[in-house]
C-alpha cells in the first residue's frame, strides 16, 4: 500500500478547515484511506540518519496517509486534497479539458520504428502556464516517484520524463540507438556521457542503479531528441541536465515511454490532471501529437468522459439497500464520479473522470455508493440459505490420530514446512534424484530451499532447540508433505503423514515407537497382519538408510508400504546437533480416510 | 536434624521450656537457627510444642572497620608517618607510606590540628594522639552498643553493619513428648486391609497457598491449532463446509488469474512469491475457462473494461506455493460452477499459506489463513456485514467496523477493524468483500450469484489470545515444547487472562 506525505498545514488549508487527530482519522476511515502516523521530516529523517544530523531540516507537521494500491489519483497531496474535499461536499468534481496549442505552439512527437523491439510506446502532454512553488515542486517530483514504483511497477512498465518547454523545440522524435550514439548530460551532472559510459557511471547510484537492467543489455537505447538534437531523455534511466525543471519553468512537456499503453495513458493522465491545477487555466491541459509508426497521429492526453450504464436497483441490490435514485447520484458526485438520470425512471447514467482509471465495471460504481453511504450505516442481514456444515474428512481423521498421540503421551510440535535441501536429503542420509521433492525458484531465504518430503527433519530440528528441556522428549506431528506428480494438475501433491519422535539419554525408545504403531493401529481399528493375508499391517525389517542397521523397519498396510520406523542413524543425530538416542516413527496415514 | 529435634524436646522436658534457642549448644558449638525453625515448625504442626520469635539486632563490623582496628584510623595512620621534628616529610613520601588513606586521613588530621604545614610537607603539630575511633570500633566488635550518634555515624562511614537474627522461645504444647511416634505421609493398601490406619499417625498435609501437586506428565496438543480447532467449531456451528486444501503447490493461474488478478500486480512479483524451479510449469486448467478468464482480463466481459493489456498464459502457467487459500476457492467455486444446477454453498479453511518474506518478530514465510466464503443468489453486502458480525460475536469481538479497502478480486473490498480493549484503538483484524463478477462469471456461475468472503491469519488472534510478541515462539522449530505442554485450552469466547 503506497503512502503519501501531506503537509498538515497545506491538508487544512485546502480543506477549508482544521481537524482534529481524531476527526481526520475518521474522515479517512469512512474515505477508504488511512492516516498512518503525525510526524515531520525532522522525526522521519531522525530515525534514519540519527537526531543531531536531522536537526537542520524541516519540523512542519506531515500526515502519512495510506492509499489504496489502485488510486492512483490520490498518490499526491493535490489529489487526496481534492478527493477530499469533493468527498465533504466542499467542491465538485473538476471537469479535465483538452485546448488546443495556442498558434504555432501544436507539439508533436514522432516514433521512430526501432523503438518497438524496446519501449513501444509513447504518449505526451504540455501544461502550459504553470507556476511552481517550492511545495508544489516537491510534490510533483514526489508524485512522479510514487507513479514510477506503484503502477509503473519500477519504472519497467512506464517511466515518465518532464521537461521545460522552453528549454526544447519540436517536433521532438522518439528513437533507439546504439548506446555509444546517444549522448548528453544527464540531469544534475556537468559531463556528457555516451549511453554506455553512462550505464557504468550510474551502477553505484543508490536511486538509480536498480533501473539499469531494464534497458542495459538491449542493443538500442530508448531516447528522445528535439528538433535541434538535443537529448530529452534516455528512459526509464534519466532526463537530460538541459531540459530540466526548475521553479521559474512555466510550460512544462511530459512524456511517459512504456511496454504497457494502458498504463502510459493512465499516468500520463494522472500527472496532467493533479497538476492542471497550477495552470493559468485551472484543469486544462494542451494535447501533443504522437505520429506513430504506421503514419497514424493520435492526440494525448484523452482526458474525456467514459460512460458507463447502471441502475438504482442494480446497486440497491448488491449493497442491501433501498437508496431513491436521486441520492446515489448525490452519492457518486462525493466519489468524484458525475452521474445523472439515464434513459428511464431506473437507470443511471455515469460519467467517469479520468482520474478514476481504477472503475472497470458497475460493481465499481456500486462500491463507491455504498463507501459515500458509509459501510457502516448499511444494514446487518444474513445469509438465507441453510446448509449444514461438514469437516473435510481427512482433516477429520487427522484430528483423531492427533488426540490419540496426545493422550498417549506425546507432544504436538509445529515445525515449518519449507525446508534446505540439505536436511530433506543428505543430512537423513538420502540422495535427491529428482522426482520426489519441490524446489523453490526464488527464496527470500536461503533455507528454504525445498517443500518437505517428511516430518523428520522439521521433528529432529525441534529436539535441536529443546536439547535444554527434561528427558525423555517424546513429540509428534500431522501434517502435509508434498511429493512431485505429474499425473495431476499442479504436478505436485500433497500427502498427509504423521510422525513421532522420542529422544533420551538412556536407551532409543525404539520399543515405544513400535508400540505407538500397535497402539494406533489398535485406535484405528487395524488388525495386525500375522499370517501374511493381505489383510491388515506389519512391519518389515527394512535398509532404510535414515535408521540405524538392525533397528530399522518399513510399516505395511494390507501389502502396501505406508511408511517406516527405526533408531535415527547416529549420524542423521549428528547432522542435525542431536546429542540423544533417537527413534522415530513416520508414515502417511490417507489411507485411513 | 535429630540431633536438633532431641535436644529440643530433652531439654524442654528437663527445663520445662527453652528461653532462647540461641543459647542451645551441640558439642559446645551454637545451632543453625535455620535447622531449629525446621525442626519446630514439623512439631508445632503436631502439636508437641509451641514457639514465638526472638528478633534480635546486633552490630557487625564491616571491611573498612576492621582494616581500622587493624592498622589503626586515617588520620592515625597519617600522624604516625610523620617523623617528629619541623622539618616533616614530603607530601609523595607521605602518600606512599600511608596508600589509599591518605586522601582522607590527612584532611582529618589537619582539622584536629595533629599536622601542620612544613616547608618539606607536613610536620607534627602535637607530640601524640589518641585513636578513639579504632578504640571504639573494637568496643564494639565486642559486643558493646555506644551512644545512638556514633553508631549512626559509623554505619554511615560504612564501618559498621547491622545484622538481624532470629531465635526462639520454646514451650511445651498440648501433646508434648519426648518419644514421637512415626508419622504416614500416605495410606496404603496394607494399612487398609490390616486396620492399621485407625491407629496410625499421619503426617499433616501441606496445603499452604503457593505448594502444588505433582505435575501429571501427558501428551499436549499445540495451542495453535488449538485456536484452529475453535475456529472450526464456530464455522462448523454456522453450517460452513470445510474446503480440501491439502494443495501447496499451485498454478499462478488458479492463484491469481482466476481471481482477475492481473499479471502485472505486485503480487506476482518473484519478491512476494514462491515461484517453483521443479516443477516450473503447469497448463492442466481448463482449456475453456483459460480463455474465458484470458478474455476478460485482456478485452473485458461481463460488463467490464478489464484491464486491457496483453495477458500471457506463460504468466499463468507458472507454478507456486500458493499465497492465500482464495486459490483453493477460486477453485471450488469453478466446480460449483459446474454443477448442473446452481445451489447456495458456505465454505471454510484453514490452512497454510506461503509468502516469500524474511523472517521477523511479525512475518514468516509460512503462516496459517483462515477463509469464509458463501455463494448465494442476491446476497448482498448488509448479508456480508451481518455475517461477519455474528462470526466475530462467536469469537468474542463484539464491537467491529469496516474500511473501504482495495482488492483486485474484491469490489466492494472491505478491511474489518475491532476495537482492542488492552491497546485503546481499533485495529485491523481481516479483510472481506464481495468477488467481483469479472472472477465469477468467466467460471459460469449465473449472473444473480454473489459470493462473500472474508479472510484472516491465524497466527496473529492467536498472539493476542495467548500473549506473544513474537510469531516465531508459536509456528517452527524453534518453538519451545514446555511452552507447547502449559499453554491452556483455548476459549475464543471467554476472557483468558493472558491476552496482549
Amino acid at each position: 500500500m503506497p503512502t503519501v506525505n501531506v503537509d498538515k498545514e497545506i491538508l487544512f488549508k485546502g480543506l477549508g478547515r482544521v481537524f482534529t487527530l481524531e476527526e481526520f482519522e475518521d474522515l479517512c476511515f469512512d474515505f477508504g484511506i488511512e492516516l498512518e502516523e503525525e510526524t515531520s521530516e525532522r522525526e522521519m529523517a531522525a530515525k534514519e540518519i540519527g537526531a543531531e544530523k536531522a536537526k537542520e531540516l524541516s519540523n512542519r507537521l506531515i500526515y502519512r496517509i495510506d492509499i489504496p494500491a489502485n488510486r492512483y489519483d490520490l498518490l499526491c497531496a493535490e489529489g487526496i486534497i481534492r478527493a477530499l474535499s469533493i468527498f465533504l461536499e466542499n467542491q465538485k468534481p473538476p471537469v479535465y479539458k483538452t485546448v488546443p496549442a495556442p498558434a504555432g505552439k501544436h507539439q508533436k512527437l514522432i516514433v521512430k520504428p526501432e523503438t518497438g523491439a524496446i519501449r513501444k510506446f509513447v504518449v505526451a502532454a504540455v501544461l502550459r502556464n504553470m507556476v511552481f512553488t517550492q511545495d508544489n515542486y516537491n510534490s510533483f517530483i514526489d508524485l512522479q516517484d510514487k507513479l514510477h514504483a506503484n503502477i509503473c511497477r519500477r519504472r519497467t512498465l512506464v517511466a515518465i520524463g518532464t521537461h521545460d518547454l522552453d528549454t526544447i523545440e519540436g517536433p521532438f522524435t522518439y528513437e533507439a540507438l546504439v548506446p555509444k550514439d546517444i549522448n548528453f548530460i544527464p540531469l544534475n551532472q556537468t559531463q556528457s556521457m555516451n549511453g554506455e559510459e553512462l550505464m557504468n557511471f550510474y551502477e553505484a547510484d543508490r536511486k538509480l542503479s536498480k533501473f539499469l537492467p531494464i534497458i542495459r543489455d538491449a542493443p538500442r537505447y530508448p531516447v528522445i531528441y528535439d528538433s535541434k538534437r538535443r537529448v530529452l531523455s534516455l528512459p526509464p534511466i534519466i532526463n537530460s541536465d538541459h531540459s530540466k525543471i526548475k521553479l521559474t519553468t512555466k510550460n512544462v512537456f511530459i512524456e511517459c515511454t512504456a511496454t504497457d499503453l494502458t498504463k502510459a495513458k493512465i499516468v500520463l493522465n494522472t500527472v496532467v490532471t493533479m497538476f492542471s491545477e497550477y495552470c493559468k487555466e485551472k484543469f486544462t491541459v494542451e494535447p501533443v501529437e504522437v505520429v506513430q509508426t504506421d503514419g497514424k497521429s493520435v492526440m494525448y492526453p484523452d482526458l474525456s468522459m467514459r460512460h458507463m450504464e447502471t441502475s438504482a436497483p442494480y446497486i440497491n441490490k448488491l449493497i442491501g439497500t433501498d437508496i431513491p435514485r436521486d441520492k446515489i447520484v448525490t452519492l457518486l458526485t462525493r466519489m468524484g464520479v458525475t452521474a445523472s438520470k439515464g434513459a428511464d425512471d431506473k437507470a443511471i447514467s455515469v460519467q467517469i473522470p479520468p482520474t478514476r482509471s481504477d472503475i472497470l465495471h458497475p460493481v465499481d460504481v456500486m462500491e463507491d455508493v455504498a463507501i459515500a453511504y458509509g459501510f457502516n450505516n448499511i444494514t446487518k442481514t444474513v445469509p438465507k440459505a441453510s446448509t449444514a456444515g461438514a469437516m473435510f474428512p481427512l482433516n477429520k481423521l487427522s484430528d483423531k490420530v492427533r488426540r490419540e498421540l496426545a493422550l498417549s503421551g506425546y507432544t504436538e510440535v509445529l515445525p515449518l514446512i519449507l525446508c534446505s535441501h540439505d536436511e530433506n536429503f543428505k543430512f537423513i542420509k538420502k540422495v535427491d534424484d529428482n522426482t520426489t521433492a519441490v524446489k523453490l525458484s526464488n527464496p527470500a531465504t536461503i533455507e528454504y530451499q525445498v517443500v518437505r518430503t517428511s516430518l523428520l527433519p522439521g521433528l529432529l530440528k525441534t529436539i535441536y532447540s529443546n536439547k535444554k528441556l527434561p528427558l525423555p522428549l517424546k513429540i509428534f506431528e500431522v501434517s502435509d508433505i508434498v511429493l512431485k506428480d505429474d499425473s495431476v494438475e499442479r504436478r505436485a501433491k500433497n500427502v498427509r503423514h504423521m510422525a513421532i519422535l522420542y529422544a533420551n539419554m538412556k536407551g532409543s525408545g525404539f520399543e515405544l515407537i513400535h508400540g505407538m504403531l500397535d497402539r494406533i493401529m489398535l485406535m484405528l481399528n487395524v488388525p495386525m497382519d500375522v499370517t501374511g493375508s493381505g489383510n491388515g499391517y506389519y512391519i518389515k525389517e527394512s535398509n532404510n538408510e535414515t535408521f540405524f542397521p538392525g533397528r530399522r523397519a518399513d510399516i505395511f498396510l494390507n501389502g502396501q508400504k505406508i511408511g517406516h520406523l527405526g533408531i535415527v542413524h547416529p549420524e542423521v543425530c549428528q547432522n542435525f546437533e542431536v546429542p540423544f538416542a533417537t527413534s522415530a516413527l513416520e508414515m502417511t496415514i490417507e489411507p485411513f480416510v | 536434624m535429630s540431633a536438633i529435634q532431641d535436644l529440643i524436646l530433652t531439654t524442654i522436658d528437663a527445663h520445662g521450656a527453652i528461653e532462647d534457642t540461641a543459647a542451645l549448644r551441640i558439642n559446645g558449638q551454637p545451632v543453625d537457627q535455620l535447622q531449629v525453625i525446621g525442626v519446630l515448625n514439623s512439631l508445632t504442626a503436631r502439636e508437641v510444642v509451641s514457639f514465638t520469635i526472638l528478633d534480635a539486632e546486633y552490630w557487625l563490623l564491616s571491611e573498612e572497620g576492621n582494616k581500622v582496628v587493624e592498622h589503626g584510623s586515617p588520620e592515625v595512620m597519617v600522624f604516625n608517618a610523620i617523623p617528629e621534628g619541623e622539618d616533616g616529610i614530603s607530601i609523595p613520601e607521605l602518600q606512599k607510606l600511608v596508600g589509599e588513606s591518605y586522601k582522607f586521613g590527612q584532611g582529618a588530621a589537619f582539622k584536629n590540628k595533629w599536622i601542620k604545614k612544613s616547608a618539606a610537607g607536613f610536620a607534627r603539630a602535637t607530640d601524640s594522639v589518641v585513636d578513639s575511633t579504632r578504640n571504639e570500633l573494637i568496643a564494639i566488635r565486642d559486643g558493646k552498643v555506644l551512644a545512638e550518634k556514633i553508631m549512626t555515624d559509623y554505619k554511615k562511614k560504612k564501618l559498621i553493619d547491622k545484622k538481624k537474627t532470629s531465635s526462639y522461645n520454646v514451650v511445651k504444647g498440648p501433646k508434648f513428648t519426648t518419644t514421637l511416634a512415626k508419622e504416614e505421609t500416605d495410606i496404603s493398601q496394607e494399612m487398609i486391609l490390616s486396620g492399621e490406619w485407625k491407629t496410625a499417625q499421619f503426617k499433616k498435609y501441606n496445603f499452604a497457598p503457593g505448594v502444588t501437586g505433582v505435575v501429571p506428565r501427558g501428551g499436549y496438543l499445540h495451542p495453535l491449532m488449538k485456536v484452529r480447532e475453535e475456529f472450526r467449531q464456530i464455522f462448523l456451528e454456522l453450517g460452513f463446509t470445510e474446503m480440501p486444501t491439502n494443495k501447496f503447490v499451485d498454478s499462478s493461474f488458479w492463484n491469481f488469474d482466476a481471481l482477475f488478478q492481473p499479471q502485472q500486480h505486485p503480487a506476482r512479483d518473484a519478491h512476494d512469491t514462491f515461484f517453483l524451479k521443479d516443477p516450473a510449469t503447469d497448463r492442466k486448467y481448463p482449456r475453456d475457462y483459460l480463455e474465458r478468464v484470458k478474455k476478460v482480463h485482456s478485452e473485458g466481459g461481463y460488463g467490464s473494461i478489464g484491464y486491457v493489456m496483453d495477458w500471457k498464459e506463460e504468466e499463468a502457467e507458472k507454478l507456486l506455493l500458493r499465497t492465500h487459500t482464495t486459490a483453493i476457492s477460486s477453485n471450488m467455486l469453478y466446480q460449483l460452477a459446474q454443477e448442473k444446477e446452481f445451489r447456495p454453498v458456505k465454505y471454510f479453511s484453514i490452512d497454510r499459506v506461503f509468502r516469500n518474506e524474511t523472517t521477523d518478530a511479525t512475518h514468516l514465510a509460512e503462516f496459517h489463513q483462515l477463509e469464509g466464503v458463501v455463494a448465494d443468489r442476491g446476497l448482498t453486502l448488509g448479508d456480508l456485514i451481518g455475517t461477519l458480525h455474528s462470526f466475530f460475536q462467536k469469537l468474542g469481538i463484539p464491537k467491529i467496523k469496516f474500511k473501504p479497502a482495495f482488492n483486485p478480486y474484491t469490489e466492494p473490498s472491505m478491511e474489518i477493524f475491532s476495537w482492542h480493549d488492552g491497546l485503546g484503538k481499533w485495529v485491523e483484524i481481516g479483510n472481506s468483500g464481495m468477488f467481483r463478477p469479472e472472477m465469477l462469471r468467466p467460471m459460469g456461475l449465473p449472473e444473480d450469484v454473489s459470493v462473500i468472503a472474508w479472510g484472516l491469519g491465524v497466527e496473529r488472534p492467536t498472539m493476542i489470545k495467548y500473549g506473544y510478541d513474537d510469531i516465531r515462539e508459536l509456528l517452527g522449530h524453534k518453538v519451545n515444547i514446555d511452552m507447547v505442554q502449559k499453554n491452556p485450552i483455548c476459549r475464543l469466547d471467554k476472557k483468558m487472562g493472558r491476552e496482549l
